[in-house]
């Protein structure tokens, strides 16, 4: 038999379905948030190392000018190394229909009568390729669906300088190349890169390498030193032109991905505990004022006999319903939206499988938090009931004192209505009451603020960066660095408003035992479309003494202006030079460095020599620019500012930064979850009050003032305190969503405030809404009858 | 009088000795009982009056263990209820005590007959929740929720609560207040019952003067103290009580 506390505890819950369920909806949504993004962080690391395994990644990379096969047997017997391979690759400019300039391109080799020992390829459609054709090419699957390329369909591309026509064969993918970003850009775009894989004897024919390699591929045995088989490979390759071997943490799909998944992994452990917090500190509000509101049946219970832990067993269960059904809600709904989303990831990334997994760890946090929080709400009310005398606690709460706000309500009187003063007297009276109420408000104000600033910071980075940082309309590189004559001739091209050369050459910066691999840009010191800014609208000049570094650069270094970063260059004649840091610059996008252009030659011994270039162009001559810049041999690329930022803003939309608006809408939810529920329990506070007023005389619309001015009045006192919580909160999500790739700035403005007091103020109002009706349609009779 | 220096030997029920309460403190301070002196003999039936304020329900409250006294002793048997600790007082209300609130006091979520439940749960030897609506003439009513029930039922249903569990001391705070002259002589009857079948002993708190002719005593209190104690001679039943 179901004993009549378990009655009363269901009946209670039916009761309050609604609220409670509000609650548990609250909590469902954090947990979902915890889940969905563990989950997402899970199965695409496990995503990425299953495909890596299954398709034998190299761990190690060594390209070379040229280097005869006979040298991989000498690899091979380097301790530590497992597997090797040997291949061709090469640059390529593809032509595509539709496209303004030419798609720059990876040729790579495939052995023609085996499987390559690493690297493998995954065919995607369409076949393998014929061992005896030349011409037949497996082309990237991004790139053949961006352009509407199929098996059977040619493709003309140009190989060092000459021109060739290609059969695809099939479509494919392959681990190495899930991250496909142009060439010196940093945000992905299938359509503007493209890998072609083609028989050994045809590219290397096309190269000049017959016999002959270009990359070494290596794999390690377990437990091996990566940094030894490095050495031991730049030693040994070192008479055939080595440009450095690296390993797979510095190989650029892998490196990407690498960002965006513990990108990710940041804000799944920043952002989610945020929200549950939220969602906790509510539920410890709303649970003891639900548990407060029952105080006279607890007092009754004890006056029966029950023990103190008999009452708080009945109410923990009463908790554990909402809260595990909240939790058992949020664990579902999470594992549906973590699936659905990595979906969309696999997409995204191109994953030819998806393993989808959530850590069990990710489960019991939310039932801990989730419950203790709720447990913690109800225990220290029933703990202060306890300690009343049962004929104490069964008196209806909080015995009227009005001595303390009889003065201000007397100094009211004369501006005040009657109701007003009832409304200010209930306040005064229950201040720490009040407060507690406003402040959840505010927390889910703060939440919603803080979620648009985010927002917002997204839009501020792509703005930073193709606004104020880059101001050309395109990027022009060379196939290697050339003299300045070249931008002379880049000058005279009609149609070429501005032209500014720049040089970038690889580096490893370090700082004692912190280091970072990646470019240092050499700009001109009066550089006007590619800037170091240090805010908004102070240009940070590039200097012939020492180097500027983008701020997450400083941070990952742990260095600061005045100290000196040392500089191991990978190119040219390779000096390792050691250099103060002159100034710290914004950047929001990618982690640069800057050099001055000269000063960056000078110490390379290759005077005038660039890289590329920053055009400005006129509008009206765009096609003929685009149209001579194709016809100019020495140029590699051209990459428009337009395409750049377009991908730039899918990269945020469809990576890591999706979940962004996951976050927005629950953070709406659980913003009206708390306004809605402080509305509830203000009624049920005062249902009893409210029908002796009706009794007394007052009309339903005074009655419902009585209670919505409350509201109203700690609605709008939570307004300014959410308005600095959300400052706050900004800062911390933000800070989760912030990559190595790119840096979101938290600035809560005036119009996030707005939004966010805005949607409070609604939330209030429909909840206001809800309660009323329930005010007019009180029963009096009952209403002042359940008061036992 | 009966006295007696050992409680235990004299079947002594209550033993109040110097009783205080007093509600809040310094000038705003009120005393509810001024140094309470009482005895009452084990299967009494005593019935308390006195004017509104006077102390009855503070009083009713200390001895069925809902509050403490700010001073004094008040003996059940051989404990003293002052002394007890929170958890004791607990046991002594759940073995010991029935209670018939001022105020109803039923759980609004819970019929009648859960209401009746939710006492015989915990105790040892209660009678079945049925048994006592029906003591109280509501055995056709024991499924509907409070709201759907008059005072008067409301207080019916409160009764046969209180009784169910067999109680050691029976407290009635102004049971009848709400019901007409039948219900009330009903009401009574079952609690003149309990008190003579059962041996429990009863204190009865009432504004109805006319009910003190079926007390073994009657307790006058006035200002927070006890202004006189009557032995009565002779007993009515309920049934010949005038309302
Ligand atoms: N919680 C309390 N706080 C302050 N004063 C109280 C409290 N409870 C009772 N009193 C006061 O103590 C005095 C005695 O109250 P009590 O309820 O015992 O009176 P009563 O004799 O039962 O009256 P009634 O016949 O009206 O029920 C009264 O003056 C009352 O105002
Ligand atoms: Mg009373």
């Amino acid at each position: 038999m179901v004993s009549p506390l378990d009655r009363k505890l269901l009946r209670d819950l039916w009761r309050m379905k609604l609220q409670s369920f509000a609650i548990a909806l609250v909590i469902a949504v954090g947990v979902l948030l915890l889940v969905m993004m563990d989950g997402l962080v899970n199965s695409l690391a496990q995503t990425r190392d299953a495909y890596y395994d299954r398709y034998r990644l190299a761990e190690v990379f060594a390209p070379v000018k040229r280097a005869p096969d006979h040298l991989l047997d000498r690899i091979a017997a380097i301790p530590g190394v497992s597997a090797v391979e040997g291949r061709v690759v090469g640059g390529a400019l593809v032509d595509v229909e539709g496209q303004t300039v030419q798609v720059r391109a990876r040729a790579v080799s495939l052995p023609e009568f085996r499987e390559p020992r690493l690297n493998a390829v995954y065919l995607a459609e369409g076949r393998r390729l014929d061992p005896r054709r030349l011409d037949e090419i497996l082309l990237l699957q991004g790139f053949a669906d961006a352009h509407g390329l199929e098996p059977g369909d040619s493709l003309t591309a140009t190989m060092n300088g000459a021109r060739h026509t290609f059969r695809i064969a099939g479509l494919a993918q392959a681990p190495e190349f899930l991250y496909s970003t142009a060439p010196g850009e940093l945000a992905p775009d299938d359509s503007r890169f493209a890998v072609l894989w083609m028989n050994e004897e045809a590219l290397a024919a096309a190269f000049d390498l017959d016999g002959a390699f270009n990359e070494a591929l290596v794999s390690l045995d377990r437990g091996a030193s990566e940094p030894a088989v490095i050495d031991a490979l730049d030693r040994l390759l070192d008479p055939y032109g080595v440009t450095g071997a690296y390993g797979l943490e510095d190989q650029i799909s892998n490196r990407f991905i690498h960002e965006e998944i513990s990108g990710l992994r940041a804000s799944s452990r920043s952002v989610p505990p945020v929200f549950m917090g939220v969602a906790a500190f509510l539920l410890y509000i709303v649970i003891s004022r639900m548990i407060e509101s029952e105080r006279t049946q607890i007092g009754l219970l004890k006056a029966f006999g029950y023990t103190s832990a008999e009452i708080g067993a009945h109410y923990l269960k009463f908790i554990l319903v909402i809260s595990v059904g909240g939790v058992l809600l949020g664990c579902g709904l999470g594992v549906m939206s973590g699936h659905a989303l990595s979906g969309l990831y696999q997409q995204y990334y191109k994953f030819p499988f998806l393993i989808f997994r959530v850590d069990p760890s990710a489960f019991i946090t939310a039932i801990v938090v989730s419950v203790a929080s709720a447990s913690a709400g109800g225990f220290i009310v029933l703990r202060r009931i306890f300690a009343l005398a049962p004929a104490a606690a069964m008196r209806p709460p909080a015995p009227a004192d009005f001595s303390s706000s009889a003065r201000l309500v007397a100094a009211l009187r004369r501006f005040l209505d009657q109701p007003s003063r009832m409304i200010v007297r209930r306040i005064a009276r229950q201040p720490m009451r009040s407060f507690a109420a406003s402040i959840g408000i505010a927390v889910g104000m703060g939440l919603s603020v803080a979620m648009l600033g985010v927002l917002g910071g997204f839009d501020k980075a792509v703005e930073l960066n193709f606004n104020v940082i880059d101001r050309s309309d395109a990027n022009v590189s060379f196939v290697e660095p050339l003299g300045e004559k070249t931008i002379y001739e880049l000058k005279r091209l009609d149609g070429i408003i501005e032209v500014e050369p720049f040089r970038s050459v690889p580096v490893v910066l370090r700082n004692g035992v912190k280091s970072h691999r990646g470019a240092l840009d050499g700009l001109t010191e009066d550089a006007e479309l590619n800037r170091a800014m240090r805010d908004e609208t102070h240009q940070v000049y590039a200097r012939k003494d020492g180097i500027v570094l983008s701020k997450p650069l400083a941070a990952k270094l742990d260095i600061g202006p005045g100290e000196l970063v040392t500089v191991d260059v990978r190119e040219g004649r390779r000096p390792v030079l050691t250099l103060p840091v002159v100034a710290v610059s914004q950047s929001l996008l990618g982690a640069p460095a800057y050099f001055e252009l000269s000063a960056l030659n000078e110490s390379l011994e290759e005077p005038g020599r660039v890289s590329g270039a920053w055009l400005r162009i006129d509008p009206a001559k765009q096609q003929d620019v685009y149209e001579a810049l194709k016809n100019m041999p020495a140029v590699a690329g051209v990459s428009l500012k337009d395409e750049a930022r377009d991908a730039l803003q899918r990269m945020m939309d469809e990576g890591a930064g999706a979940t962004r608006y996951y976050m927005a809408i629950i953070a709406a939810i659980i913003t009206f979850g708390i306004v809605y529920n402080s509305a509830r329990i203000a009624f049920a506070e005062r249902a009893h009050d409210l029908a002796s007023l009706r009794v007394l005389g007052f009309t339903k619309s005074e009655a419902s003032y009585v209670l919505l001015g409350e509201l109203g009045l700690i609605t709008l006192a939570a307004l300014p305190m959410g308005a600095f919580i959300g400052t706050g909160l900004a800062g911390a999500i933000a800070a989760g969503f912030s990559t190595d790739l790119y840096t979101i700035p938290a600035q809560v403005g005036f119009s996030n405030v707005g939004s966010g007091a805005l949607a409070v103020l609604i939330a209030a109002l429909i909840a206001g809404w809800l309660v009323k009706r329930d005010v007019d349609r009180l029963e009096l009779v009952s209403a002042l009858k359940s008061r036992e | 009088m009966k006295t007696s220096d050992d409680p235990k030997t004299s079947g002594t029920t209550f033993d109040v000795k110097q009783l205080t309460r007093v509600y809040g403190e310094g000038p705003a301070a009120v005393h509810a009982l001024r140094g309470v002196d009482l005895q009452i003999p084990k299967g009494d039936l005593v019935v308390l009056l006195g004017a509104s304020g006077s102390g009855k329900s503070t009083l009713l409250n200390i001895l069925g263990g809902l509050d403490r006294a700010t001073d004094g002793q008040a003996h059940f048997f051989d404990k003293d209820l002052t002394a007890m600790s929170d958890a004791q007082l607990t046991r002594y209300r759940r073995h010991h005590v029935g209670f018939v609130f001022q105020f109803y006091n039923l759980m609004p979520s819970l019929t009648a007959h859960e209401n009746v439940d939710l006492v015989t749960e915990i105790s040892d030897n209660p009678m079945p929740a049925d048994e006592a609506l029906d003591l109280v003439g509501l055995s056709h009513r024991q499924d509907h929720f409070p709201a759907e029930m008059s005072g008067g039922e409301q207080q019916r249903v409160a009764i046969a609560r209180a009784i169910a569990k067999r109680p050691t001391v029976l407290f009635c705070d102004e049971p009848t207040g709400a019901l007409d002259s039948t219900t009330g002589r009903q009401v009574l009857r079952v609690i003149q019952d309990v008190n003579a079948n059962l041996g429990t002993t009863v204190m009865i708190v009432t504004h109805a003067a006319a009910t003190a002719a079926m007390a073994h005593r009657v307790i006058h209190m006035a200002d927070g103290a006890v202004r006189e104690v009557i032995e009565n001679e002779t007993r009515l039943s309920a049934e010949e009580i005038e309302w």
